[in-house]
């Protein structure tokens, strides 16, 4: 099971090097996401100093939604989802495969996103600790919570526009608490932000559960 | 060289008439081919302890609302090559499908392998091989990479992969070409090894000379024999019927989602192999 | 109603069945409900004292319980019907979470337009981002998705499970939706009386309450009645053309391209 779930994973990245996707596409909208908020909250004005962990998160939410459609979308053609049927892999192996791909990718495009912060809006990280953890959970819920829509959706034909229609609102406990976590992290407020990596931790696990168990109906039937 | 599991090749009466006259089918339940006696399904040579690879009966599977198979009775033994034909939209890929278990069975019976299809249809899927008429092949991949997960991922290595390249003729020089640069014809028989080196025991092809040269033909109707010696069981669909009933032990026609002459009987007459 | 022809070109036998989604059960839960609005208007806008602190706006809680009960109990059959669906794979599950979900959407539009009434009356804006009311847009931006799922024309299994798992996905999320927007807005707002049932009230006020809100679901269960009822016949309709179409289907034989014209 976690040598299938290893297998789909690594096929998972060597495509996305392959087709440079992520890298060409995905990053370069991330970037302009940033610089966009800058347009349209005026720098000169301190908001986005104060604005930083929401603007990060809301630009890591909009490009996972992408990296997300991308991800399903090409198990959708040619047949692949009748091929990975047959091939008798569990289809929680094959679930926890695509969720730690998603993760690696999701990870290069927080680095870059971090990077983008501390040089256009500067950004000072306090604790990094503090902001790795929240990260890492709020990462993990993404990709997980992601999967199972990416899945659901990914032989709709209107799955550009559903996928960011269900998942969002479905995130947005992840977004709230990454972004206090991080206005902890980056501010060096007193406690609490612990426990909202706690909280996060909640999603990411129950999600992943969720995932691996209903993974088979998604297979099958959707 | 084509592996499948060890099964011993089974001693089967050739069966391989083609049955042209219609069979009254009054409703889903009773086919009753003429001259035979009712309910009568193996032929009088074979041990009755003997199960077909493939046993439906009264199958009925659906798409959507629609029926695709409105009714189907078929045996196929073991180590048998099975051809069907019948026009357009007759229901052949359907069958081939719910074959592999990816289609349910909304009524009747359907054994494949000795599993029931219509109480749990994915144990069955690990050990067939469809050749559908999508590649299912990853575009961006190289074909030595798609090959070599999908074998993998069907339990089989590496090796056993790149073996089965070789043997339907795909050029080593094209193994690290991402499959979209492929011409159709490489692309399929690309997919063709893919599904060969699972060592699959029911080996469903839907149309599998479709887009491949003579030579690729050639090494097709080769390996289905060559499965078919070794004790794998082949069904497969084909247009073309010059080729296709060469090489078949038995034809049987799929129209209106059911199937003509889908029963073993005993005393069919043998079709021309090679002549 | 015209039935689209099928792929003869005849028009499918018409289901026979029930002529309405009425019966004895929903007529008396119809009556039930209309003597409880009733009651309930007449102990809400009369009966009933205006609150020490609140003054006349506490009426609005009495519409604003119901509502925001029924979303949530329609939402966790919702969920317990995805996941029996999901068990059983039998249609009354999918139909079941299917109406309850639409209802429980309509409700939560009524809470969400009854809180921004509320909040001009109190606070003199239609909006705040007190935990009540984010929670609430949240669940529903999530349960017009499960609508959108559901609006997706596909075959009735794949349909059936895509929306069921929406249901599960989605109810899981509920508690915590709460917990994280209650830490967040909790921290910059009182208490407030919205949503919860103030146990300052005494007498009338909590016969009101409590008469609209049994009459909320009563008022619910009849809806869910008749619109599992309405969506059990549309699927019945569906399915009536099958017998029809097997033999359509097994009279493809004998068309003109198996016979070769000499």
């Amino acid at each position: 099971m976690i040598r299938d779930a290893a297998l789909v994973a690594a096929k998972d990245l060597r495509l996305e090097l392959r087709a440079r996707v992520g890298m060409g596409q995905v990053l370069p909208f991330a970037v302009l996401v940033l610089l966009l908020f800058a347009f349209a909250l005026d720098p000169d004005r301190g908001v986005l100093e104060r604005a930083t962990p929401g603007l990060f998160w809301v630009g890591v939410l909009f490009s996972s939604v992408l990296v997300l459609q991308r991800s399903f979308g090409v198990e959708a053609e040619d047949g692949i989802l009748d091929a990975l049927r047959l091939s008798g892999m569990a289809p929680a192996a094959i679930f926890l495969g695509k969720v730690a791909a998603l993760v690696v990718q999701l990870a290069v495009l927080e680095v870059v996103l971090g990077v983008g912060v501390v040089v256009f809006y500067d950004a000072q990280p306090a604790h990094a600790p503090l902001l790795l953890s929240v990260a890492a959970t709020a990462t993990l819920s993404i990709a997980a919570a992601g999967s199972v829509y990416g899945a659901l959706s990914a032989r709709l034909r209107s799955r550009d526009t559903l996928l960011p229609m269900l998942l969002l609102p479905l995130l947005a406990p992840v977004l709230i608490s990454a972004t206090r976590g991080f206005e902890v992290g980056l501010e060096g407020h007193a406690g609490g932000g612990w426990s909202w990596v706690a909280l996060l931790g909640v999603f990411a696990t129950l999600y992943l559960a969720l995932g691996a168990f209903l993974f088979r109906p998604l297979l099958e039937d959707a | 060289m084509i592996r499948t599991r060890p099964n011993p090749p089974k001693n089967f009466p050739s069966t391989g008439s083609t049955y042209r006259r219609r069979c009254l089918v009054p409703d889903v339940g009773a086919t009753v081919p003429l001259g035979r006696s009712a309910g009568r399904v193996d032929g009088p040579d074979r041990p009755p302890a003997l199960a077909p690879i493939v046993r439906l009966r009264s199958a009925v599977a659906l798409l959507g609302r629609f029926p695709a198979l409105a009714g189907v009775d078929l045996d196929v033994g073991r180590g048998e090559i099975l051809l069907l034909r019948g026009p357009n939209g007759a229901g052949k890929t359907t069958l081939l499908r719910v074959c592999a278990g990816l289609v349910p069975v909304t009524s009747g019976t359907a054994t494949v392998l000795g599993e029931d299809l219509v109480r749990d249809r994915t144990a069955v899927r690990r050990r067939v091989g469809l050749l559908g008429h999508a590649t299912h092949l990853y575009q961006d991949l190289t074909v030595a990479e798609n090959v070599s997960f999908w074998a993998r991922a069907s339990g089989s290595t590496v090796e056993e992969g790149r073996a089965a390249l070789e043997r339907l003729g795909v050029a080593r020089r094209l193994w690290d070409l991402p499959v979209h640069a492929l011409s159709a014809g490489q692309r399929r028989r690309t997919s063709f090894a893919a599904m060969v080196c699972r060592r699959p025991e029911l080996w469903l092809l839907d149309e599998p000379h479709a887009g491949l040269d003579r030579e690729g033909r050639d090494i097709v109707d080769g390996l289905m024999v060559e499965a078919a010696s070794v004790g794998a069981t082949v069904v497969f669909a084909s247009h073309e019927l010059d080729r296709a009933t060469g090489v078949a032990h038995r034809s049987v026609t799929v129209e209106g989602g059911v199937v003509q002459g889908g029963l073993l009987a005993g005393d069919a007459v043998p079709a021309g192999r090679g002549s | 109603m015209s039935t689209p022809p099928n792929r003869s070109g005849h028009a499918p036998p018409v289901a026979s069945g029930p002529e309405s989604t009425s019966s004895t059960g929903t007529r008396v839960l119809g009556a039930a409900a209309l003597v409880g609005l009733a009651l309930s208007v007449v102990y809400g806008l009369f009966v009933s004292p205006p609150d020490a602190q609140l003054g006349e706006t506490i009426r609005m809680i009495y519409t604003h319980v119901p509502t925001v009960s029924v979303a949530y109990v329609a939402f966790v059959v919702t969920a317990v019907s995805s996941a029996m669906y999901l068990w059983k794979r039998t249609e009354f599950w999918d139909l079941l979470g299917a109406s309850s979900a639409e209802i429980g959407v309509v409700f939560f539009v009524l809470t969400i337009l009854n809180g921004a009434l509320w909040g001009k009356t109190t606070w003199g804006v239609f909006w705040r981002w007190e935990p009540r009311l984010t929670t609430s847009a949240v669940l529903l931006l999530m349960y017009i998705g499960y609508l959108a799922v559901r609006a997706v024309p596909a075959d009735t299994r794949v349909r059936a499970t895509r929306c069921a798992i929406v249901g599960l996905v989605a109810v899981v999320n509920i508690p915590i939706v709460h917990k994280a927007v209650d830490w967040w807005r909790g921290l910059h707002q009182g208490r407030t009386v919205l949503g919860t049932i103030d146990p300052e009230m005494g007498g009338n006020q909590l016969v009101a309450m409590y008469l609209s809100l049994a009459t909320g679901l009563v008022v619910f269960v009849w809806m869910l009645l008749h619109r599992f009822r309405v969506a059990y016949l549309v699927e019945r309709a569906a399915d009536a053309g099958l017998e029809e179409a097997l033999a359509e289907r097994r009279a493809e034989r004998g068309t003109p391209s198996v016979e070769v014209a000499p």
